[in-house]
């Protein structure tokens, strides 16, 4: 019975979608030459798909809503377990780190060439972690900072003839600034007001950089921006390749270490409470703007290095590469990833920026797909890929000093 | 602090007020055009931030998708008007039938999305529910990318050259006056649907209070959906009118459109319906004015740097309520 019911409400819905992408879907009209298609085989296609499409999406809401009611309260995600059971964590860190050292001599350029992409994402997704997951600011012009990176090296190369090794540490100072500069009018605002003030500083800078042509070449863009050189010596293009892509896995391995060494900091559980509890964040101390303005900073900073790497690995920049969808690209993979959680961050900017890279073959489908992927990765896993899971601090009075406390 | 904040405020005052008064003794021809074309533009972004306003009112989402619903509306009023046209059929049956369609289907869109990548996020994080709306946004950009085509599209305009009008035609065209004159119907319907009508006074008590709402016998689903109706049939409107009035349509105008609204709506106060309105009529005319006198291309820059300035003076935008935070 209950089957019957739901086919009949799967047929609904199809009918329901065939009358809806009638109108898209089916008639063509070319306004130049006055004719018109009817395509109507694609309304079978899409009765077709969405029967059995409905069928498939509430069998899973149907499965989620009763994984909710049994409320498992041990619901650590897989890899959390793992990584903290010892016999399986040294093999594994083992294993991932001969992959990625072995990777570049394995695979092709091309692939090279993607990874290093997805572990700049990796980077920027740390980063923005820091302020969206970690201090619970919603920043949708992160995009801002990394331009700033690439056309800090862009720019203080093309004039000054600085190398990538000088200009890396620099713009991080960089980035910092523009952190702090952009920050400071704007943290007052909460929430959503925020969201839409830092995604206009996005676009003003990107808009800047278009119209501005003697300070950045305008939509022109910078060509020839020099690889980074191993102590003044530099590979050819394969080499240059892999060259890079050790350097970004040093890069990240360093934001990681910072972001969990911060996660855990003094001013790292400010930015969980802060974000929890804005009032009781005050009522014990914790300065509320300073607090929000070194996450906004600290974001910033990886942003700029992400894109000073970004410059030296395409050599060539133009405005086009910081438009907002950048930013919304590296939103979704914090929170597709698992909002506050690195592991989950990292897993997030692996799918994201390879899946789409990997979708080439079926091109023209592939955003198309991107887009249902991030609705259905939403509906069923909220949040997120991986989950984050606090640090549990346990108070473990040890029994000795108690007993020679007593004794004496 | 409030003294810095003070002296800026009068300094920009003063500044717009030097400017406008010099240009309009200059020439007060062209500074009334370009007022009347601020107030077309303003009308469009008001009709667009009313559906994103209210449905922040009510569950507190930026619906990233809204431009979308807009291009779709604007996208089934061309091909409706495309057929028909070539079918033969009477003009005035062609404006109506084009407009009835977008508004149906922009409707039927707008509670679509809603029950497919909102619903089931009612009581997930609010980032997860906005990474959805960008999912779906991406998602009808590119399928009616795919199914139509990536070309911008000739859209003959519905809307004929009145000939009452005629009189007036060098100072605004009969498809502008439409607009605004539409826009004005259209606010004040919305005014009533929202203050008199059992499912406005519904949609108000949700969005002041959801669990009490319910606990009083509202449906809230169903309020939610009639909310999404409501704001895609105003989008819907905006788009076929703007269509007509630019002349060309992509895939892709929904998003730069919906932005502007969105920004219009913050301006204003997001959540506020007359704050919206009053929002984008002030983006729509000062950006206006912005090209008129100065760059074009930092129209942008522009409609960002008024709203950063008003949020820094009014941090809940013009008309928000600032409601303390509750502990």
């Amino acid at each position: 019975m209950a089957i019957k019911n739901q086919i009949k409400q799967s047929l609904i819905i199809a009918f329901w979608f065939m009358i809806l992408t009638f109108p898209i879907m089916v008639i063509k009209v070319n306004t130049i030459q006055n004719t018109i298609y009817f395509r109507w085989a694609n309304l079978l296609w899409v009765g077709i798909v969405t029967f059995f499409a409905s069928m498939v999406w509430n069998y899973f809401l149907r499965r989620n809503e009763a994984q909710k009611k049994k409320e498992i309260d041990d619901d650590i995600p897989l890899i959390h377990r793992l990584l903290q059971n010892d016999r399986f964590r040294r093999p594994f860190l083992g294993l991932l780190a001969a992959f990625f050292i072995a990777y570049p001599f394995v695979f092709p350029m091309y692939h090279t060439s993607i990874m290093i992409s997805a572990l700049v994402y990796v980077m920027l997704g740390l980063g923005l972690n820091i302020v969206v997951g970690l201090a619970g600011l919603l920043d949708l012009g992160y995009v801002a900072f990394y331009a700033v990176g690439a056309y800090a090296y862009a720019l203080l190369n093309l004039h000054f003839g600085l190398s990538f090794w000088v200009v890396l540490p620099m713009s991080a100072l960089l980035g910092t600034l523009f952190g702090v500069m952009l920050g400071y009018p704007v943290l007052r605002l909460r929430g959503d007001y925020l969201a839409i003030v830092t995604l206009g500083f996005g676009e003003i800078i990107r808009i800047v950089l278009e119209n501005w042509d003697d300070f950045s070449n305008g939509p022109r863009g910078i060509a020839d921006i020099p690889p980074p050189s191993f102590f003044g010596h530099y590979f050819d293009q394969h080499n240059t390749m892999i060259y890079i892509y050790f350097i970004v896995i040093g890069l990240v391995l360093m934001t990681i270490f910072f972001v969990n060494r911060l996660e855990n900091s003094k001013i790292g559980r400010a930015w969980i409470a802060l974000r929890d509890d804005e009032i009781a964040c005050q009522a014990m101390g914790i300065d509320k703007f300073k607090t929000k303005l070194t996450a906004f900073a600290l974001g910033a900073t990886w942003a700029a290095m992400g894109g000073v790497v970004f410059a030296a690995k395409t050599s060539y920049i133009n405005p086009m590469s910081f438009t907002i969808w950048e930013s919304i690209t590296i939103l979704c993979v914090v929170v597709i990833g698992g909002m506050g959680s690195a592991i989950g961050v990292i897993a997030g900017a692996l799918v994201l920026i390879l899946l789409p890279e990997y979708l080439r073959a079926v091109a023209e489908y592939r955003m198309l797909v991107f887009g249902a992927l991030q609705v259905i990765v939403m509906v069923f896993k909220p949040d997120g890929l991986i989950k984050s899971v606090r640090k549990v601090y346990t108070f473990n009075v040890q029994e000795k000093t108690i007993h020679e406390q007593t004794h004496t | 602090m409030r003294w810095i904040k003070i002296s800026l405020g009068l300094a920009v005052i003063g500044i717009i007020g030097f400017f406008t008064v010099r240009e309009l003794l200059m020439d007060p021809m062209y500074f009334f055009e370009l007022f009347l074309g601020g107030l077309t533009r303003g009308s469009i972004y008001a009709l667009i931030a009313l559906g994103y306003t209210m449905v922040y009112g009510i569950i507190q989402l930026i619906n990233f998708a809204h431009g979308e619903i807009y291009m779709i509306g604007a996208m089934t009023a061309l091909i409706v008007a495309s057929v028909l046209g070539m079918w033969g059929w009477n003009t005035a049956v062609i404006v109506i039938l084009a407009f009835v369609f977008a508004i149906v289907y922009s409707c039927a869109y707008g509670f679509t999305v809603e029950k497919i990548a909102y619903k089931p996020l009612r009581n997930a994080p609010r980032l997860s529910a906005l990474i959805s709306a960008i999912g779906m946004s991406l998602f009808l950009q590119n399928y009616v990318m795919l199914a139509q085509t990536p070309d911008y599209l000739p859209f003959k305009s519905l809307i004929p050259d009145f000939k009452f009008w005629e009189p007036f035609v060098h100072i605004i065209t009969s498809v502008e006056i439409t607009i605004i004159v539409t826009t004005v119907i259209v606010m004040i319907l919305l005014g009533l649907l929202i203050k008199f009508t059992r499912i406005g006074k519904a949609m108000r008590a949700t969005a002041q209070d959801k669990v009490m709402a319910a606990l009083l016998g509202i449906n809230v689903n169903n309020v939610i959906s009639a909310t999404f109706v409501v704001g895609s049939a105003t989008a819907a409107i905006g788009g076929v009118l703007i269509a007509c009035h630019v002349g060309q349509i992509n895939f892709y105008i929904g998003f730069l459109a919906g932005l502007k609204a969105f920004i219009a709506a913050v301006l204003g106060g997001i959540g506020s319906i007359p704050g919206a309105v009053l929002g984008s009529l002030v983006l729509g005319i000062s950006e206006s004015y912005f090209t008129g006198y100065f760059y074009s291309e930092y129209e942008d820059v522009f409609a960002f740097t008024i709203l950063v300035i008003i949020l820094i003076f009014r941090p809940s935008g013009i008309l928000g309520r600032h409601d303390a935070q509750k502990v």
